[in-house]
């Protein structure tokens, strides 16, 4: 019993077979698909400046995820890692304009190992500690590399930046007409390398350091009694995450062919912080959803209004508090409530949800917009225009609808709010039911 | 063969002025069973602290088998063979069953830190954990985050990252701690089975326990060893009797 290896009699040693995974094959295979075709849907060249920015952001964000999600490290800095990748690509383009015979398309690969070399300096000094005094250290180390930023213009810039050209080199690709001229081409290896980064990463988990980051996020402890050294797997994680930070980094080089300081700032960090965890932690894929959302609110929502960082600030206080696991968990929920045949029962609940929380969202931001507009753009008049409604901000009657609407969507919202509470809590009971019968079939 | 599988000699340990062990010597021979009994206080959690890393002691000298330890992280000994429990379960509590086993048998399967290999392809790895998880009988629950187990579901599982690593010295801190008498009969069975040629050491309150499992009995009052020998000769030691375990055996009923 206590020797299973010899004594275990053929026949009751574990079965090993498993046939390809279907499942995972379809997924990926519609993520290449989805990468491949997104730039016919999005014809404008607005919208492939928005896809390639999403595409550089999901590896950014994943590579984030490695430390928030995987290891439970809390990082307020990981900007410079994309940051100082992208300064070290555009300094490794201006060299191929020089002569150097690198083809362009494997300056991301540069901006990586920049990554990964900068993760193993900076690294070996914010992983000393876990917890609250690792999240200090990152923020002092990515203040400090800010500053030495504007210290050495000769290789930052200074305030201005460096820039560089994308179109030069050569290379067999670059003889054939892969020039990187138009912006297309810049797209397909962005979204090459981010299929790439993300087959990548999401194998890491899948392996003997990757699951022990999770054991030391869960109990740091008990890993260092089952023989870690934690530190050590803080350190190597943080360098596996910085080598694909590092990466992102070398793509925006690549689309934006600038750097400037401002790419090293805490902000930055903070943002990728933010929208990785808007996406959700505790699923692999979350932080692809909170890098569409990250260039949605940066690039669009920045477009529509000037109080957009109020809004993003509401979304994620909302989050926090009552969705922590982001959006992707949301998502997973629901999907959980499809498979157990549940979904049906909530489709009048969100429908309602969904109808009155628009109407209430709409007096919100008529709220917001004409306050910001009394505030801060006094000089632009009064006259302001909430989806296709005009409000006078200098109107009684304005702010009365405007607050109407606001509390009446509310109310109407919080009725059909607690009706999706109760149909959600019954079928959480069902589901649970359902799991434990599971179980016990399982002999 | 002179070497003990451990050997404790003058351990001492002071928090500031307060001396909670007070020159512990204890030598266990391999493939023993020692129980370390004594009333609360005497210090028997600070001692396996002690020798498993977590605390560094004031003093003295703790060998394992033959090697000096004192100063090495708990990493470093466990490496070495020296695998414990915790008396309040210690356990990776979002990963599942099946990983918890699996995370603590990594290092000592020689994969470390490796990632160039999934862990889907170590099959002798999860054969082993497959195995160690039907033993400690936690099978149904192997896809169960460690979180939503039952109290002595987590109490077992516990044990079983304890001694999924291979380690030959076990330190088991009240193992049956919180069960019930079922449970606990149950456990003990469990915890005999598992340990088989592996020296034990175990802290345990329940008399019953102590002496269906113990080959001697280290009896620790105020931070020092005052009795080591066989159980029988242990309940005789009118020194133990005196100090601890006559009122203890009278309450128990004395098995």
């Amino acid at each position: 019993m206590t020797s299973p290896n010899s004594s275990t009699p053929s026949a009751l040693r574990p079965l090993h077979f498993k046939p390809l995974n279907g499942v995972r094959i379809v997924v990926w295979t519609t993520y290449a698909l989805i990468l491949l075709a997104l730039p016919l849907v999005a014809q404008s060249s607005f919208a492939l400046t928005l896809l390639c920015m999403t595409g550089i952001a999901a590896v950014a964000c994943l590579s984030y995820n490695m430390l928030l999600g995987q290891a439970g490290m809390l990082s307020f800095g990981h900007a410079v890692y994309t940051g100082l990748g992208t300064f070290v690509a555009i300094q490794t383009m201006n060299k191929i304009l020089g002569g150097w015979p690198l083809p362009m398309w494997l300056v991301p690969l540069v901006g990586g190992f920049a990554g990964l070399g900068f993760g193993a300096l900076l690294g070996y000094v914010t992983t000393r500690k876990a917890g609250t005094p690792f999240s200090m250290i990152t923020l002092g180390v990515g203040e400090l590399v800010f500053a030495s930023a504007l210290m050495f213009p000769e290789f930052f810039g200074g305030e201005a930046g460096i820039n560089s050209n994308r179109t030069g080199g050569t290379g067999w690709l670059h003889d054939l007409g892969l020039t990187f001229g138009p912006q297309i081409q810049v797209y397909y290896l962005i979204a090459i390398y981010l299929f790439i980064c993300t087959a990548a990463m999401y194998a890491f988990t899948m392996t003997p350091l990757g699951r022990i980051a999770n054991a030391v996020r869960d109990n740091a402890e008990r890993a260092e009694f089952v023989g870690y050294d934690t530190r050590w797997v803080r350190y190597l994680i943080v360098m596996v995450s910085s080598f694909f930070a590092g990466v992102a980094g070398g793509l925006t080089a690549l689309n934006v062919e600038a750097a400037t300081a401002d790419l090293l700032h805490g902000v930055r960090s903070g943002g990728y912080l933010l929208f990785t965890f808007l996406g959700g932690v505790g699923f692999f894929f979350g932080p692809i959803i909170g890098a569409v959302l990250l260039v949605f609110s940066l690039v669009v929502l920045s477009e529509i209004t000037k109080a957009w960082q109020l809004y993003v600030g509401v979304i994620f206080l909302i989050m926090v508090v009552y969705a922590p696991g982001g959006f992707s968990a949301l998502l997973m929920l629901n999907l959980r409530r499809i498979k157990y045949g549940e979904w049906r029962k909530m489709r009048w609940p969100y429908a309602g949800m969904m109808f009155f929380g628009l109407i209430a969202l709409w007096g919100i931001a008529a709220i917001v917009e004409m306050a910001y507009q009394i505030q801060v753009a006094a000089g632009s008049g009064s006259e302001v225009t909430i989806a296709g409604i005009a409000l006078d901000s200098s109107s009684h009657t304005s702010w009365a609808v405007a607050i109407a609407v606001m509390v009446a969507g509310g109310a109407a919202f919080e009725y059909w709010r607690r009706k999706f509470a109760k149909v959600w809590s019954d079928g959480e009971e069902r589901i649970a039911e359902a799991a434990k019968k599971a179980e016990a079939a399982i002999v | 063969m002179s070497t003990y599988a451990l050997e404790l000699s003058n351990v001492t340990k002071s928090f500031g002025k307060t001396a909670i062990i007070r020159g512990v010597n204890l030598a266990v021979s391999k493939g023993e069973r020692v129980a370390v009994i004594g009333p609360n206080g005497a210090g028997k959690s600070t001692l396996f602290n002690l020798i498993s890393g977590r605390f560094e002691p004031t003093s003295g000298s703790i060998k394992l088998h033959g090697t000096e330890i004192i100063g090495q992280r708990p990493y470093e000994i466990s490496r070495r063979g020296l695998a414990r429990s915790f008396q309040i379960t210690n356990i990776f509590s979002r990963l599942s069953v099946f990983e918890n086993l699996r995370c603590a048998a990594l290092y000592a399967s020689g994969q470390k830190y490796s990632f160039w290999k999934p862990l889907s392809k170590l099959t002798e790895l999860n054969d082993r954990t497959e195995a160690l998880m039907a033993s400690i009988e936690l099978k149904r629950r192997r896809d169960v985050p460690a979180s939503l187990l039952t109290y002595s579901e987590q109490r077992a599982l516990e044990v079983g990252i304890t001694i999924a690593g291979g380690g030959d010295v076990i330190l088991l801190d009240e193992p049956t701690a919180g069960m019930s008498h079922s449970e606990t009969d149950r456990f003990v069975h469990l915890i005999r089975t598992v340990t088989v040629g592996k020296t034990l050491l175990t802290v345990e309150h329940d008399m019953g326990v102590v002496f269906g499992l113990a080959d001697r009995i280290a009896v620790l009052v105020y931070g020092e060893v005052i009795a080591f020998d066989t159980p029988d000769k242990v309940r005789a030691d009118p020194k133990v009797q005196e100090a601890y375990l006559g009122a203890v055996l009278e309450s128990e009923g004395a098995h």
